[in-house]
């Protein structure tokens, strides 16, 4: 491929400008990805370097160090007490004494039982007083594979704990080398709310964070690695183990005939992958587009009851979207209302199928989504059509330009450029929108042959649909559920990995101060 | 074009005159429709919602027989616990969701720290996973706790704030637009960052503030997944939106379609009238938020 210097590039015409730019980008994507195992190759290396440079620091703190520093080394926060430190010195021994407890009463079990996620399943007992069966339950999978990544969460945290405490023997010897005072217990209180606030002030959310996200996403990460589902819940009917990369396969092999039903998974799965990246791309450009074209129409000068209009409209928004959605759903049925005022005007003699075919449930889908989603989009473009500067429509005017060029040539481009970070948004947001899809439809019209052993799959289902049917009832086959949000994770990652690269406004989010 | 333009001044005068009537007749008979497509469906709640001859869907509006059965009605079913369950858990996650989210994005905006670019970008990674995965582990551990069925209400919150943390953005770009300056200055003056805070940012935060407690309020009065998963088929553990999605049913539509529009009714009025007091702070917070992406 020919590369043109500035000059060159200048001179091309129009058409051949674009297709230039495209065919760069196409050969550049061995480059970038190239560029990422590079990047990649120098993280590791900068991590090796960063071990090795904390391991020779601990070393000589503990060689070079005083007693109270070496003693500190197996008591943690001994340094800190005997230097007059003494509320560091306690948290620092509280934590050791707490994380060494935890290790001996509870955490040695369920690290040990981590590479087999329990031995013993129940079993039936035979009862001699009451002469019945009764079920003894014995080891839990579940409760094995929760607690063991707490604790290793906890171990990380321990060794960083321990790096710290190091690291602060070797500080105030530094300090107190130079004659200086250390920090005393009050400092370290009131430097809580000045300048270590943000400490303070994130521990709560982080904290959250880490508990009811972190956890149980690693969580079900590794579930995909297993064989937990409804006939496998790890404590009261069987237990679980671990299967390797099975699940993959069987989500990704194509040839595999998933329980003499008529399909494979994983043609099933790139059947619904497919229409929730259709989906996707239409629900957030009709919205875009149909959001940016109301906002226009009410900003048109000469317009009058400006407010009249956009409260109309955010009224919508106000209400709950179960109920806007159900009951939407319920208007466009068989025998719902459009269907009956349609036939009554003698415009229809037979009821529209608007959920019972494919296709139309399809455009229907897309339609409703339009009417939840122009409310917003007519106020976020609102606010940005305003920021426009209007000297450029002026002078647009002065130069001729008829609306629809100026349109295309200021209008759009600005509208593009300030709103790329929030089209991506919405677009995996889209993909994502449980809601919309299942209150509208439920996925309704069943699709016959892509239906497999996880259950009915719609025309309409989204992969974040799919994936709560596969959690439900009494299969409930959380193995395969979590492969499929594995892979809806790697495709969103794709996509605003691809778009963030091509995008213009890669904000440097400093500008703003 | 324009040379015939400067000949006849007059003329082009008058032909832009009346095709900005005409082109301004057009949108005005566009937003009237729109305006009508948008209200169509809760005219119509609210007028079936007074239906008394038929409980079932029909093809018509306008019930042939008014009266207030169906409103009477609700309060035969669980719908009164439904709706204190929702009200109690939207007032709750309302306070507390906020509390977190502004120190969140307080922190995020105003602090420079080491930590801060990877923190923002590992949010931004766990974003992408779908967060109904994380039910499934949530339910059992809950469930543990004693905090799932009956007792879903606390549960509930639980799961509602615990991650509202990584909803910062929008705040965060509020607090962005708020001068740096004034901070400083205040520092000099010896003021700690927690005076700055409380004396210097949080007055001047208003809008922010009732845009993220309108937000959070919203928020549980239509979720559906969160509730489903933590009440798991126990009625008294339901909010609105779980409950009430069953009257749909194809056994139960018959004998509780018009129910689930009064239902739908009562649970709208508190949001919307709630909400179009504070319209102006939720315009104000969607247009700032969406143009920092």
């Amino acid at each position: 491929m020919k590369t043109y210097s500035d000059l060159e590039y200048l001179k091309l015409s129009k058409g051949k400008k674009f297709l230039y730019k495209i065919s760069r980008f196409f050969c550049s994507i061995p480059q970038k990805i190239l560029g990422l195992f590079v990047a990649l190759w120098n993280l590791i290396k900068k991590g090796c370097s960063k071990v090795k440079e904390e391991a020779v620091d601990i070393f000589s703190t503990f060689v070079n160090g005083d007693w109270k520093t070496k003693v500190s080394f197996l008591v943690m926060g001994f340094g800190n007490i005997a230097r007059g430190q003494i509320l560091r010195g306690l948290l620092f021994l509280l934590f050791e004494v707490v994380f060494i407890g935890y290790m001996v009463l509870a955490g040695g079990y369920w690290l040990s039982m981590l590479p087999s996620l329990g031995k013993v399943g129940p079993s039936e007992e035979y009862d001699f007083v009451l002469d019945a069966y009764y079920t003894v339950y014995n080891d839990n999978s579940f409760k094995i594979l929760l607690y063991g990544v707490l604790t290793i969460f906890f171990i990380i945290a321990f060794i960083y704990t321990w790096r710290v405490n190091v690291r602060q023997n070797k500080l105030a010897e530094q300090i107190l080398a130079k004659g200086k005072k250390l920090k005393s217990g009050k400092d370290d209180l009131r430097s809580l709310v000045d300048d270590q606030f943000h400490k303070t002030l994130m521990a709560l959310p982080l904290t959250g964070i880490l508990i009811f996200t972190v956890l149980p996403i690693v969580f079900m990460i590794l579930v995909a690695f297993t064989n937990y589902d409804g006939a496998h819940d790890g404590y009261y009917s069987n237990l679980f183990g671990w299967v390797g990369l099975d699940n993959f396969n069987t989500m990704l092999n194509w040839n595999v005939n998933s329980g003499g039903s008529v399909q494979s998974y994983a043609a099933t799965f790139g059947e619904v992958l497919s229409w929730t990246l259709m989906w996707a791309f239409f629900a957030t450009f009709t919205n875009y587009f149909l959001g940016m074209f109301v906002a226009m129409a009410i900003n048109k000068k000469g317009i009058n009851l400006k407010k009249l209009w956009r409260t109309v409209l955010v009224l919508t928004i106000a209400i709950p979207q179960f109920i806007s959605l159900l009951y939407v759903s319920k208007m466009f049925a068989k025998n719902g209302i459009i269907n009956g005022f349609l036939m009554s005007m003698g415009w229809i003699t037979e009821a529209l199928p608007f959920w019972e075919d494919p296709t139309w449930a399809r455009i229907t889908v897309i339609i409703t989504n339009v009417w939840i989603g122009i409310p917003y989009l007519m106020l976020i473009t609102t606010g940005i059509l305003m920021n426009i500067p209007q000297d450029l429509y002026e002078s647009a005017r002065i130069d001729g330009a008829n609306p629809w060029q100026q349109y295309t040539k200021i209008t759009l481009p600005y509208m593009l450029f300030v709103t790329g970070p929030y089209l991506l948004t919405s677009f995996t947001g889209n993909m994502n929108n449980f809601n919309v899809i299942y209150l509208l439809t439920g996925g309704a019209p069943t699709n016959p042959a892509a239906s497999s052993a996880a259950g009915t799959v719609g025309y309409t289902d989204l992969l974040i649909t799919w994936l709560f049917k596969i959690t439900q009832g009494a299969e409930s086959q959380y193995y395969l559920a979590s492969v499929v949000g594995i892979l809806v994770f790697v495709v969103v990652a794709l996509i605003s990995l691809v778009v963030y690269n091509v995008l213009p406004s890669i904000k440097n989010e400093e500008d703003f101060q | 074009m324009s040379e015939k333009n400067i000949t006849n001044p007059m003329k082009r005068h008058m032909g832009l005159k009346t095709s900005r009537a005409i082109g301004n007749t057009a949108i005005y008979a566009l937003l009237i429709c729109i305006s009508i497509i948008w209200l169509v469906p809760f005219v119509c709640i609210v007028l079936q919602s007074f239906r008394v001859e038929l409980k079932g869907p029909v093809g018509y509006v306008l019930p042939k027989q008014w009266g207030l059965d169906n409103y009477k009605a609700l309060f035969q079913t669980d719908f009164p616990r439904w709706y204190a369950n929702t009200f109690i858990a939207a007032l709750v996650t309302a306070v507390l969701q906020t509390i977190i989210v502004l120190c969140m994005s307080y922190t995020l905006s105003r602090f420079r720290f080491k930590m801060r670019k990877p923190l923002m970008r590992f949010m931004l990674i766990l974003g992408m996973f779908p967060g109904m995965l994380t039910m499934i582990i949530l339910y059992r551990v809950l469930k543990d706790l004693g905090m799932t069925q009956a007792n879903a209400v606390p549960g509930l919150i639980l799961v509602y704030i615990a991650s509202s943390g990584m909803g910062y953005y929008v705040s965060k770009g509020f607090f962005d637009t708020i001068p740096k300056s004034l901070d400083e200055a205040a520092r000099v003056d010896g003021a700690t960052r927690f005076q700055v805070l409380k004396k210097i940012i949080l007055p001047l935060s208003k809008p922010i503030v009732i845009y993220t407690i309108l937000t959070a309020f919203m928020g549980p009065w239509g979720d559906y997944v969160f509730a489903q998963y933590i009440s798991f088929g126990t009625s008294a553990g339901m909010n609105v939106a779980v409950g009430m999605y069953r009257w749909l049913n194809k056994d139960q539509i018959a004998a509780s379609y018009t129910m689930f529009c009064a239902g739908g009714v009562l649970v709208a009025i508190p949001v919307t009238v709630l909400f179009m007091c504070l319209q102006k702070y939720y315009v104000e917070g969607v247009t700032g938020g969406a143009v920092k992406g």
